[in-house]
């Protein structure tokens, strides 16, 4: 990783600031500003269409976009596609693999910017990177099977060790749960966090507001391309930002010191969420 | 977030796993690839020397290799080197290069029904030839037939290039092929309409079916440089292109820059067919029928699968044009025809597999 003894620990692995996009005439995104930290996960939630996987894609250089961005004391649009591929990685929504190669070639795929341009021979560190991808995912045993005979959740455990063999600081990753269960959700949640203890960041996109509540450090809402609020969790899914940006009212409640939302109604003011008291919050610090 | 991420799977980054690691190990495959190369330079090469030793006057291995290396009598070196080189050079050249360019199409599309003639390169060579023929231009000069059927291929990887230009998709690209597929047709068709003479059509139609019987070493030399060079462009592409079985946003992501690799691919594809079209003729579904034999055995890795496809497309034409003159019929069989008859049912049951596979 690359790690520059000038910055902190509190400094922003990656900030964003006054960032746009647009496709032709069309205004995607606009005034997005946001920043991450290592040890952080920044959920980017918001309805169908807010522009949540633009401002994905924007930060990982997929597509043209107006603004600035720092990673970790580089200006991330001038570093070479090498470069910027070691330090952010990708998980893109769609998950489709398109040949019918195995897991562990599949995995390895992830240490190509490490390698020469000419792809090379992997060295004992790619391998090591890959091995240890596969644990922490745990596909370790699913090694040698085709990646398009795996199960829903499999495959998205194997896409996943993918992503964390590139050993980038920054891991972007769009909808990574969709479609999964319960239990293959939190694994997934659970995998990104592991990332972020061992010093990376990540920015997910995210439906679930309960996952978003419950794994993300600090959340973005946007709608329809523009930042509804930002901050901590707390500070994000209050019940006047959820009518006002989703259009339904939800119930919401503490457990184990953590906030659960469970949309429950399209009309305003249907139901009274048991406790919308403030200030239940305030012990839920992020670990930074 | 202060609670625990009990499901958290922490890694054993102190220890890579000694034993196992032959499963990530990359040193077997190399050796893999390595062997499937030389199983199929080997053949290729057997081939080739039973390929120079038939025909109207049977040579033993001895007298072939005399004959090539100029050792033997005056009349089998004759034999050797001027007649029935150029059509296995020829053979190598353009079946190396129809094997190279679809397995390189099919990795960029991620389309294991694509092939050169897809995206109009072929079909656009073609025209170009036909113009040379319609127009008498080879009367001229023998470089008129190939280089406007280069110009030809040229022509269409630009259109296709402005028309795809700005991050366009790669259906775009597939229809833009097909389109230009059809365009270069029905030009060819006006060509043939409007033709002067009997002797014209003829001559034009005759060409358009594809053949490397009655080629020269001159040939040979005029498209050895625009395969080599488009050969190259394309093995440049490999380790993109297995990048690409993430699709595009994850491949960029890695770094391939994906104008760069479509470049890479279309021009080596127009390049190295282009030249071969102007010598050969058309010859279809070479591209689409070796790729798909041999992706099983490098694993489907897109970047693994060029430079065998390369080597069995060169076997397969080798093949195909020994079995036209082993079949012996009494009006010489075309090899454009013979590919055609064998690919095109080919063709039809990958797509009838990949409509059930989408069921």
């Amino acid at each position: 990783m690359n790690s520059n003894p000038n910055i902190t620990s509190v400094e922003s692995l990656l900030s964003v600031t006054g960032l746009s996009v647009h496709l032709g005439s069309r205004t995607l995104v606009t005034g997005v500003d946001l920043a991450v930290r290592r040890g952080e996960i920044l959920g980017l939630i918001g309805p169908n269409g807010a522009g949540k996987s633009t401002v994905l894609k924007a930060v990982a250089q997929l597509l043209p976009y107006r603004g600035a961005m720092q990673l970790a004391g580089h200006q991330l649009s001038r570093l070479s596609a090498r470069e910027r591929a070691r330090r952010v990685a990708y998980l893109n929504q769609d998950d489709q693999v398109q040949w019918p190669i195995t897991v562990a070639e599949l995995v390895a795929l992830g240490r190509y910017p490490h390698r020469s341009a000419w792809g090379g021979v992997p060295d004992a560190e790619d391998r090591a990177a890959v091995e240890a991808a596969m644990h922490s995912a745990d596909v370790w045993s699913l090694r040698a099977r085709r990646a398009d005979q795996l199960s829903g959740g499999e495959r998205a455990r194997a896409r996943l060790a993918r992503v964390l063999a590139v050993q980038a600081p920054l891991v972007l990753a769009d909808e990574p749960v969709a479609a999964l269960d319960p239990r293959h959700q939190l694994e997934v949640m659970a995998l990104l966090r592991g990332h972020c203890a061992d010093g990376g960041a990540a920015i997910v996109v995210l439906h679930d507001l309960t996952l978003a509540s419950r794994f993300c450090d600090r959340l973005l809402l946007l709608d329809r391309g523009e930042p509804a609020a930002t901050g901590p969790v707390d500070a994000v899914l209050v019940p006047a930002n959820l009518r006002a940006v989703y259009g339904i009212d939800a119930v919401t409640g503490l457990h184990a010191g953590q906030r659960y939302i469970v949309p429950w109604s399209l009309e305003p003011d249907a139901i009274h969420p048991p406790d919308r008291k403030t200030g239940h919050g305030a012990n839920v610090k992020p670990p930074y | 977030m202060s609670a625990g991420w009990s499901a958290a799977k922490r890694p054993a980054w102190s220890d890579p796993g000694s034993g196992a690691a032959a499963d990530v190990d990359k040193a077997s495959a190399w050796v893999q690839q390595l062997g499937i190369a030389g199983v199929l330079t080997s053949a290729l090469l057997v081939l080739s020397l039973v390929s120079l030793g038939f025909g109207a006057a049977p040579l033993g291995w001895s007298e072939v290799l005399a004959g090539l290396i100029g050792t033997g009598p005056e009349e089998h070196r004759l034999i050797v080197q001027q007649i029935r080189l150029p059509r296995v050079l020829l053979a190598w050249l353009v079946g190396g290069s129809l094997g190279m360019s679809g397995a390189a199409l099919q990795g960029l599309l991620r389309n294991p029904l694509a092939e050169p003639g897809l995206l109009g390169i072929s079909a656009s060579a073609g025209l170009g030839a036909v113009l040379a023929l319609y127009f008498g231009l080879t009367t001229l000069s023998i470089w008129s037939l190939p280089a406007s059927a280069m110009a030809g291929a040229l022509l269409a990887t630009l259109l296709l290039y402005v028309l795809t230009r700005g991050g366009a998709s790669n259906l775009t690209l597939i229809l833009a092929g097909v389109a230009l597929s059809s365009l270069a047709g029905a030009l060819t068709s006006l060509a043939l309409n409007l033709a002067p003479s009997p002797a014209s059509v003829q001559d034009i139609v005759l060409w358009l079916l594809g053949s490397i019987a009655d080629r020269s070493l001159a040939d040979v030399r005029l498209v050895l440089p625009f395969v080599a060079a488009g050969l190259l462009l394309l093995l440049a592409a490999a380790p993109s292109l297995t990048l690409l079985t993430l699709g595009e946003a994850e491949a960029t992501s890695l770094g391939v820059h994906l104008p760069r690799l479509r470049g890479l691919v279309i021009t080596g594809s127009a390049l190295s067919v282009g030249a071969c079209v102007s010598v050969t003729g058309t010859i279809g579904f070479v591209g689409l029928v070796v790729p798909h034999l041999l992706r099983g055995l490098v694993g489907h890795r897109p970047g693994r699968l060029l430079l065998p496809s390369a080597l069995g497309g060169a076997l397969l034409v080798l093949a195909a044009e020994l079995a036209i003159r082993l079949l012996d019929t009494p009006q010489q069989l075309m090899l454009g025809v013979v590919t055609a008859l064998v690919g095109a049912p080919f063709f039809l049951a990958l797509v009838l597999k990949s409509r059930r596979t989408l069921a």
